[in-house]
């Protein structure tokens, strides 16, 4: 009963931010402007503790949801023919530059990480 | 015979088909990922879009017609953008303590990670269309669907491209990750699931959640975070440019 709350909470707060969004004609998508919204609202237990449940279930398939999106990529197959290794090293080169400027920006910088990298060189 | 054709072309043409189709696929895609051990390369949403791809070509069911049933399951990236919330809230402490830290790594991480895709794309003579819509394609799907279209890109080249950086995040980040001896134990499990995602959104940070508890933690952390800050200063950044 409390993961269906969840949902409807999730739900109504996703709206608010659809709506809202769209008569101010803000940057932000709907579902982003929701994210704020509830994450204002979970101070109230009445919203947190149903959140957290269907939060939780709709997390640990996150991947699931994925699918039908990604089955999408065989309606770009001829894009993908003609460009598609270049795509792919894009898509590849940027990934790891993103992985790796994040990890090393929050794993490495001033303080700790200085005396660990000297020590792997 | 023919009984079986006109059961097939009624069944396949109903929602239902699309529906039952990805989640018994996905199901079957992560009960071998789980039996393997959970390598990398065994990943349930590749191995799910291939087989599922590979299934409508032999059974001639076109795209839109398996979309009408699999838009039930892809409806649920809304509210669950909506729920990343929780993690967030989770670490809000954390948050608070290490905030300089960590926003900055979603910035810089976020940044370089879109204005690499750009500049290569664009040095790579590819399309401007295409260009345009590599931007946003470390932010989750949907999301990046919505920049895309803000931005002078193609919403479904977005969606595709977010797949497949999901993807390469997923298979190859743990091999980078030692690469750049960032450990596989303690804040370096944060570190990596951070990373995860925030440069392979969603797909990363479903591979972090199947490794670790905290390099999952942070990854939903970072997904929202990246979520919400790429929403806000892209199309800005582009009103700029």
């Amino acid at each position: 009963m409390n993961g269906l709350r969840g949902l409807a909470w999730l739900l109504v707060f996703q709206s608010a931010g659809e709506l809202i969004s769209r008569a101010l004609a803000l940057p932000l998508p709907g579902p982003v402007l929701g994210l704020v919204f509830v994450l204002v609202a979970l101070r109230w237990p009445v919203v947190r503790e149903p959140v957290s449940e269907c939060a939780h279930f709709l997390l640990t398939h996150l991947s699931l949801l994925f699918v039908p999106v990604g089955v999408g990529v065989m309606t770009h197959l001829a894009l993908l023919t003609q460009y598609g290794l270049r795509i792919l090293v894009v898509i590849a080169l940027s990934t790891w530059i993103g992985l790796a400027v994040t990890a090393l920006v929050l794993y490495g910088l001033p303080g700790r990480a200085r005396g660990r990298k000297e020590e792997a060189r | 015979m023919p009984r079986f054709v006109e059961l097939w072309v009624y069944l396949s043409a109903t929602p239902l088909f699309g529906l039952t189709a990805t989640l018994v696929v996905y199901l079957l895609a992560q009960a071998a990922y789980a039996r393997l051990g959970s390598p990398p390369w065994a990943n349930p949403v590749m191995w799910s879009v291939v087989a599922l791809a590979c299934l409508l070509t032999a059974t001639g069911v076109d795209y839109p017609s398996y979309f009408a049933g699999a838009q039930f399951i892809h409806f649920l990236l809304g509210p669950a953008v909506v729920a990343l919330a929780w993690p967030l809230w989770l670490r809000r402490a954390e948050l608070r303590a290490r905030g300089m830290r960590v926003m900055l790594a979603a910035l810089l991480g976020g940044g370089a990670a879109a204005a690499s895709a750009v500049g290569l794309a664009w040095a790579f003579g590819l399309p401007p269309e295409v260009v345009l819509s590599m931007a946003p394609k470390s932010v989750t799907a949907p999301v990046a669907m919505g920049i895309a279209e803000k931005i002078g890109g193609v919403p479904a080249l977005s969606a595709v491209f977010a797949v497949i950086t999901g993807m390469v995040g997923a298979l190859t980040g743990k091999y980078l990750f030692d690469l750049l001896r960032v450990p596989a134990a303690g804040e370096g499990w944060t570190a990596r699931g951070f990373a995860l995602g925030t440069a392979s959104h969603g797909i990363g940070a479903a591979r972090a959640l199947q490794v670790n508890a905290d390099a999952g933690a942070y990854a939903g952390l970072a997904l929202g975070l990246q979520v919400v800050l790429a929403a806000l200063l892209m199309p800005l950044v582009f009103r700029l440019l």
